[in-house]
C-alpha cells in the first residue's frame, strides 16, 4: 500500500455522517462521565454509579413506551432508586451495599421485563451493549445538551463538590446546602448513566464512571487537574474507540472500555511518582542511600 | 490585635436548653444537659470516655438532634449562625479520606470558602489568612504537601488552622490535644488565650485535666449529665471532679495541686477575673 493508500484508509470513516456522529457523541459522552468519574472514585461511590447505570433502565424503558424523552425517564428512575435505596437504609439494619445491589437489580429486571413485554423503538441489545454508532439524531442533542448542563454545574460549583466529596461536615458547618449537593452530584450521575448507556450499554457504564476518574488519581494529586486530566482521558477512549470499531467491526462499547482500560493500566505502571515503577525506583533509591 | 482574630464581632451567646441525645442504638448520651457560654472565655469540657463529650460537639453543630431540647446562636437555630461562618468546629478524629487529592493549603482554605463568593475564588486576603493560619500552627513548611503525608499531630494541626482561617467568633474543639506533644499543646493553648482575647468563645474538651486550671476560665464536667458547670475556682473541685469521674479518678489526676476550692484556686494565681 502506498501512504496515499493509507491515509485514504485511515480517512474513510470520516466520510459517514454516522461514523461522525458516533466518534463526536462518544467523545462528548467520554468528558462527561470522565468529568463526574473525579466525584465518583473519591466519594466511593463506584457500586452507586453501577447502580444507577442499572436503575435507568425501567425510567428509559418507560420514556419509551410512552415516546417521551430519554432523560427524562432516566432521571426520574434513578431519583427513584437513590430515594428508594435511602428508604430501606434507614428502616433496616442492612449494609449500604447489600441495599444497593437489591434496589439496583430489582429496578433493572424490571427494565428488562418493560423492554421485552412492550413493544417500543427501544432494543435490548442497545440497552445491555448501546449503539453509538447507530445513535439518532434527537438522542445525540439530549446527550449535548445534558453534559453541557453538567459541565457548566461542574465548572461553576465544582469547588462546592469537592468540599462536600472530601468533608461533608465541614461544608455544613460553614453554611452549604450539603442536601443540596449530595442531589445535584446524583443527578448529574444519572444523566451520565443515561448518556453512557447509549454509547456502551448498561453493563459497561460504570467503567466510564470510573476508570478516567481512577487513571487521573495514578497521575496526579491535585483534584483540579484531575478535573482536566479524566474528561480528557474519557472522551480520547471513547473517541478512538469509536472510530476503531470502523475497521475492527467489534462492539464499540467494548473498544471503548477496553481502550480506557489499557489507559490505566499505563498509568498504573508509568505514573511519573504514584506509578508501580517509580515506586520500585524509590526503593531501590532508599535501599542503596542506607547504609 | 492580629488579623486572624474574628471579624464577626464579639461571640453571640451559644445556649443549650435542656438537651437530651440518644442514639438509634438506644444509648443515651445525654441527658437534659444545658450551659449557656455568653463572654468570650475557655470553657474546658471534661468526662470519661463515653461521657458524651464529643455528642455535645456534634449537637450544637446540628449533626445530631436531640431528641428533646434545642441548641441555639445569638438566639437563634445554629444554622444561621454556620451560614454567616462564624461557629469553626475541630472534630475529634477528622473522618476523611487521607488520600483525597489536596494539600494542606487546600485544606485549610477550606475554612474560607464559605466567605467566598459564587464560584469560590479565593482572594489575596483568603490567601494570606491561609498562609498567617499555617505558620500560627507551625505548619508554614508544609503547605504543598498532599494531605496523606502528614504525621497524626500534623494532621490534627493542619485541621486548627481551617479552623482558625474561618475566622469564626465560636470555636468548638473536640480533643484537640490528644496525640500532640507537649510543644504542640502549648502553641495550641497560647493559641486559644489569642482567640478569647479576639473575643472568641471557646468550648475545648480534653483529657488533660492537669491543664484545665491553667488555661480554662470556667469547665463543664460531664457524665451523661452535666455534673457541673462554671468557673473554675469554684467548679473544678475534687468533689465534683470525682462526681464525674468516680472511682476511675485517680487514673486522670495529677499526682497533687489539685484545687480543693476557691482560696487553693486563688493561690496558685488563677483567678477567673483574667479572662474578663
Ligand atoms: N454514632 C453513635 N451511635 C451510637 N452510639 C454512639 C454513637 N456515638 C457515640 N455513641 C455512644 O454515646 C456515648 C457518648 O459517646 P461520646 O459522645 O463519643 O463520648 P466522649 O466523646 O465523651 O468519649 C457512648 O456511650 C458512645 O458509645
Ligand atoms: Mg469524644
Amino acid at each position: 500500500m502506498t501512504t496515499a493508500e493509507i491515509a485514504a484508509l485511515l480517512a474513510e470513516p470520516f466520510g459517514y455522517g454516522f461514523m461522525i456522529k458516533a466518534i463526536a457523541g462518544g467523545a462528548a459522552v467520554g468528558a462527561l462521565c470522565g468529568l463526574l468519574s473525579c466525584f465518583v472514585t473519591l466519594k466511593g461511590w463506584s457500586l452507586l454509579g453501577d447502580a444507577l447505570s442499572h436503575a435507568v433502565v425501567p425510567g428509559v424503558a418507560i420514556a419509551a413506551i410512552f415516546g417521551l424523552p430519554f432523560v427524562a425517564g432516566a432521571v426520574v428512575a434513578g431519583v427513584f432508586a437513590v430515594g428508594a435505596i435511602g428508604f430501606v437504609e434507614r428502616n433496616s439494619l442492612l449494609k449500604n451495599d447489600a441495599v444497593i445491589g437489591v434496589v439496583f437489580t430489582a429496578m433493572f429486571a424490571l427494565g428488562l421485563f418493560l423492554i421485552s413485554v412492550f413493544p417500543s423503538n427501544l432494543r435490548l441489545t442497545t440497552i445491555l451493549f448501546g449503539n453509538l454508532l447507530g445513535v439518532a439524531d434527537a438522542d445525540l442533542w439530549q446527550v449535548a445538551a445534558v453534559g453541557a448542563l453538567a459541565v457548566g454545574i461542574v465548572a461553576l460549583k465544582w469547588k462546592d463538590l469537592l468540599l462536600f466529596c472530601f468533608d461533608a461536615g465541614h461544608a455544613r458547618s460553614i453554611g452549604l446546602d450539603t442536601r443540596l449537593l449530595h442531589g445535584v452530584l446524583l443527578g448529574l450521575l444519572s444523566l451520565a448513566a443515561v448518556a453512557a448507556l447509549q454509547a456502551v450499554g448498561a453493563l459497561l457504564v460504570v467503567a466510564m464512571l470510573i476508570t478516567p476518574g481512577a487513571t487521573a488519581l495514578l497521575l496526579t494529586d491535585r483534584f483540579g487537574r484531575m478535573l482536566v486530566i479524566a474528561p480528557a482521558l474519557g472522551a480520547l477512549a471513547a473517541a478512538l474507540g469509536a472510530y476503531a470499531s470502523f475497521f475492527l467491526d467489534g462492539s464499540t462499547g467494548g473498544l471503548i472500555v477496553a481502550l480506557q482500560t489499557a489507559i490505566f493500566f499505563v498509568a498504573f505502571l508509568f505514573a511519573p511518582r504514584r506509578g508501580v515503577l517509580a515506586g520500585r525506583r524509590r526503593a531501590a533509591a532508599a535501599a542503596e542511600a542506607a547504609p | 490585635m492580629s488579623s486572624t482574630d474574628p471579624k464577626s464581632g464579639p461571640a453571640p451567646v451559644v445556649r443549650v436548653d435542656d438537651v437530651t441525645v440518644a442514639y438509634r442504638s438506644g444509648t443515651v448520651a445525654l441527658e437534659g444537659v444545658s450551659l449557656t457560654l455568653d463572654r468570650p472565655s475557655i470553657c474546658g469540657l471534661v468526662g470519661m470516655n463515653g461521657a458524651g463529650k464529643s455528642t455535645l460537639f456534634k449537637t450544637i453543630m446540628g449533626f445530631v438532634e436531640p431528641t428533646r431540647g434545642k441548641v441555639s446562636i445569638g438566639g437563634r437555630p445554629v444554622s444561621a449562625a454556620q451560614k454567616e461562618n462564624i461557629v469553626a468546629y475541630v472534630p475529634q478524629a477528622e473522618e476523611v479520606d487521607w488520600t483525597f487529592p489536596v494539600s494542606v493549603a487546600d485544606v485549610v482554605m477550606m475554612g474560607r470558602q464559605g466567605r467566598m463568593g459564587f464560584l469560590r475564588m479565593p482572594g489575596g486576603t483568603d490567601r494570606r489568612l491561609v498562609a498567617e493560619s499555617l505558620a500560627r500552627v507551625g505548619m508554614a513548611d508544609f503547605a504543598d504537601r498532599q494531605i496523606g503525608e502528614l504525621s497524626g499531630g500534623q494532621r490534627k494541626r493542619v485541621f486548627l488552622a481551617r479552623a482558625l482561617a474561618q475566622q469564626a467568633s465560636i470555636l468548638l474543639l473536640d480533643e484537640p490535644f490528644t496525640g500532640v506533644d507537649v510543644r504542640t499543646e502549648e502553641a495550641i493553648i497560647a493559641i486559644l488565650r489569642d482567640l478569647r482575647a479576639g473575643g472568641a468563645i471557646v468550648l475545648v474538651s480534653t483529657h488533660d485535666l492537669a491543664t484545665v486550671p491553667a488555661f480554662c476560665d470556667s469547665v463543664a464536667m460531664v457524665n451523661r449529665r452535666l455534673v457541673a458547670f462554671g468557673p473554675v475556682a469554684t467548679t473544678f473541685t475534687e468533689a465534683n471532679l470525682s462526681r464525674a469521674f468516680g472511682g476511675t479518678l485517680h487514673r486522670f489526676l495529677p499526682g497533687h495541686g489539685l484545687p480543693a476550692g476557691p482560696d487553693a484556686a486563688a493561690a496558685r494565681g488563677l483567678a477567673l477575673g483574667a479572662a474578663g
